[in-house]
């Protein structure tokens, strides 16, 4: 997913007719909450550029992606004690534009003791607190779903398993690698990025 | 001039002519009447014709001299995970869809690439299943539908696009995996989006331009007919808003009476009491006018759907005997595990007339004969808060694939699954758009199979006419995946197992006549044509999506042999022929 999904024949012989339903996802879900963007619709353009499609950025606090706390930033002690993660986007704590202008920005977090960690993942972690990419690197799905049973981060679609004490290494099905890992910090209480991603975003699919 | 008398001496003198790529020069258009009486040698849409039969009435190959069929040719798609489509054939242009929405057109008679359209997907798309049914051919366009819920015209000999349009939004879950059907110069179809709460439809495209001319809904708003059988008020009253009911299947079409048949699914979240009533059109059978997408009928399998029971597979029209008469009937082997016989009335009313189990069901206690309306196992309903075991699971009696239908031999021929259950228990989950929002979450599903079980997988064999099982094939170490193919010949064909064969039966006694191992597992229904005479039998072989998740659930429960559990994945055209 990190290809360039530019389809070079419709480049050069563009759509004609071409119909466009705006506002659709509205009557989809009958909520009047979804994203539209038809810009997003055209033929080999990537994800929009603006800020709220930038990767995370250092010293980007983290939010809710839905609902009523979308927009409150998230502290450690948001999160429960040994799973299960929460489904996040970054935001720019300055202006507080969240970063859901791309789905690869998607993040989870988790606290675990920190004592269960592993070096690796400790060393990226803040009080416990381990973030990862929720894009699944099989199929880019959502990482959604926690493992009671095994204390896994759990693939919505197609049942990855991956250890959130290791680095999100794969234990279970059928994702190629494990998850990318963002170091994180903790700044006024708050939850920060950190760093880099440890490895690129996506599965290799589209 | 020069090249036709080229062509002109090259065929006198009984050399074989193959065309170059990209000059098949003759596309012959896709019009109402070809779809309502296809050519024999043709297979211009998913299930063959509009009746739903997968049958060709091609009879070259037959049960005498179908173990001699070779390899004609092969073509690797370079794309794995599961594939869905059929090869669809108009003349000498083969079209398949791949996972990830790629169309690849090929010469039918030599595997040479066409031309290969490929889909503009997000970079950050994200859907439950990633596979696509197959393509729908009007006039001189193939319709392809996407994953990010978008349907395209495209050109028939070119594959230029033409026209996109955007039927369902992927971001909060409504990507379309169905094949569309084209109808009069209109393209339908309807997204996914059952696990996801979407609301269902189903909308039909103006062929020649794209634009929309009607969407229905499969769950009525409050005030539209049969609303009343949603929550009107309390905790649950806005449930319809995302009660499922997705037609994710491509339906039927009566062109005499000139009604649609579609299928709808489940409803969403999962557990029925969280959305109490009948919840009509939930796991339920629609007729429909094609020119307005009005409801003209229903009839709904089961009320207050809490098994993820989809009704997307729409039932096979045919007539059967009944009683000393010919009906006008429809018939279905659903995912409920009961099979059905239904009439098809005039105004597009559906009575009903019989139904019996063709898998182990413990959820029905009753069926009334009269309204065939069940009654339930109360033990067998999860619900939110309450544990329940059923059988069979979430994956039915029959999932996707298709049944096929013989009018020769009177036999519908099921591509059956049994022995295996589940157990789940409801919570009340926060809605997201796009997010899994079924009332349970997937580590918390509980499969099995009946360890001691004879078979799992399984071909039927029915008479439609008795009602009466004729003959039936067991795979000990399998499930049944695949969608079946009938000729006149009096075979049927079939992948669907996890060795990855392909394999031929007798139509009649259902003895197997001749088996080839592909490069995958085989989950893509088989097509046959012919050119100049000869007929090709055509299969995509390429295992991936639930057929996957499944087998690996039950390899590992069960202990099954590597190659068993561990099936390559790969998509692959395969055409088959005998030797001249």
């Amino acid at each position: 997913m990190t290809q360039a999904t530019t389809e070079p024949g419709a480049e050069r012989r563009p759509a004609t007719r071409r119909t466009v339903l705006g506002g659709l996802a509205v009557a989809v879900c009958g909520c009047g909450t979804a994203q539209w963007a038809p810009a997003r619709a055209e033929d080999g353009e990537d994800a929009a550029a603006g800020p709220d499609a930038l990767p995370p950025q250092i010293g980007d606090r983290f939010t809710y992606i839905y609902g009523e706390k979308m927009g409150d930033v998230i502290r450690p002690e948001d999160l429960p004690l040994g799973g299960d993660q929460k489904l996040v986007y970054p935001m720019d704590p300055t202006t507080g534009t969240i970063r859901d202008g791309s789905r690869l920005n998607m993040m989870l977090l988790v606290r675990l003791d920190p004592d269960t960690l592993d070096e690796e993942t400790r060393a990226a972690a803040a009080e416990g607190v381990v973030a990862y990419s929720a894009v699944c690197t099989h199929h880019g799905c959502p990482v959604s779903m926690w493992s009671k049973r095994a204390g896994t981060l759990y693939c919505s679609c197609h049942g990855t398993e991956y250890d959130p004490k290791a680095t999100a290494r794969v234990v279970a099905g059928p994702a190629p690698r494990r998850l990318p890992m963002m170091p994180v910090g903790i700044e006024d209480g708050e939850i920060v990025v950190a760093g880099q991603f440890t490895s690129w975003v996506g599965s290799q699919n589209t | 001039m020069k090249l036709l008398k080229l062509y002109r001496y090259l065929a006198l003198a009984g050399i074989a002519i193959v065309p170059f790529s990209g000059a098949l020069a003759d596309y012959n258009s896709v019009t109402a009447d070809r779809l309502a009486n296809p050519e024999p040698e043709n297979w211009l849409m998913q299930k063959g014709n509009y009746l739903g039969w997968m049958h060709s009435p091609l009879d070259q190959i037959n049960a005498s001299n179908v173990a001699n069929l070779k390899v004609a040719w092969t073509f690797g798609t370079g794309v794995d995970s599961g594939h869905e489509a059929p090869a669809i054939v108009n003349g000498r242009y083969m079209y398949v869809t791949t996972p990830y929405n790629q169309v690849i057109a090929l010469d039918a008679g030599t595997g040479e690439l066409l031309w290969r359209y490929k889909h503009p997907l997000p970079e950050d798309l994200s859907v439950l299943h990633n596979t696509n049914r197959g393509v729908a051919l009007w006039g001189d366009m193939v319709f392809t539908s996407a994953l990010d819920g978008t349907m395209n015209g495209l050109d028939a000999k070119t594959g230029e696009l033409i026209w996109r349009t955007w039927v369902g939004d992927w971001k909060v879950g409504a990507y379309i995996t169905s094949g569309p059907l084209a109808v009069k110069g209109k393209v339908m179809v309807g997204p996914s989006g059952g696990e996801y709460g979407v609301r269902g439809f189903l909308q039909a495209l103006d062929a020649e331009t794209g634009e929309e001319v009607w969407r229905t809904y499969s769950v009525p708003a409050p005030g539209e007919p049969n609303s009343d059988t949603w929550a009107q008020e309390g905790e649950w009253a806005d449930s319809w808003m995302r009660g499922g009911g997705s037609m994710w299947m491509p339906g039927n079409y009566d062109p005499e009476a000139d009604i649609l048949y579609w299928g709808v699914g489940n409803g969403s979240p999962w557990f029925g009491d969280q959305r109490p009533g009948d919840n009509l059109y939930v796991a339920s059978v629609l007729a429909m006018n094609p020119d307005t997408g009005e409801i003209l009928g229903h009839f709904q399998y089961h009320w207050n759907d809490s098994w993820d029971w989809a009704a997307m597979n729409a039932p096979t029209l045919l007539d059967y005997e009944r009683d000393g008469q010919t009906v006008r009937g429809l018939v279905s082997p659903q995912r409920n595990g009961y099979m059905y016989w239904l009439t098809r009335e005039a105004d597009g009313t559906m009575n009903y007339v019989h139904s019996l189990p063709y898998v182990k069901q413990d959820v029905f206690a009753s069926v009334d004969p009269v309204t065939g309306r069940p009654t339930y196992n109360a033990e067998h309903i999860p619900g939110t808060g309450k544990r329940a075991e059923y059988c069979p699971s979430l994956w039915g009696g029959k999932d996707w694939p298709y049944e096929a239908y013989n009018p020769v031999t009177g036999l519908m021929y099921v591509p059956a699954n049994d022995h295996h259950c589940m157990a789940i228990e409801g919570k009340v989950m926060e809605y997201i758009p796009g997010q899994w929002w079924a009332g349970v979450d997937i580590p918390d599903i509980e499969f099995w199979v009946d360890e001691n079980a004879d078979y799992y997988g399984q071909i039927q064999a029915w008479n439609v006419h008795t009602g009466e099982p004729a003959w039936n094939v067991d795979y000990p170490e399998s499930m049944n995946w695949g969608s079946i193919l009938s000729t006149a010949g009096g075979v049927i064909f079939l992948g669907g197992t996890n060795d990855r064969y392909f394999r031929a039966y007798d139509a009649t006694s259902g003895e197997l006549l001749w088996q080839i191992r592909t490069n995958s597992g085989i989950i893509s229904p088989p097509s046959s044509y012919a050119i100049d005479g000869k007929q090709y039998i055509a299969v995509v072989s390429g295992w991936g999506v639930d057929a996957r998740v499944q087998n690996e659930i039950i390899a590992n429960q069960l202990g099954w042999r590597p190659d068993l559990a561990d099936v390559p994945k790969g998509g692959e055209v395969w055409v088959f022929t005998l030797d001249d």
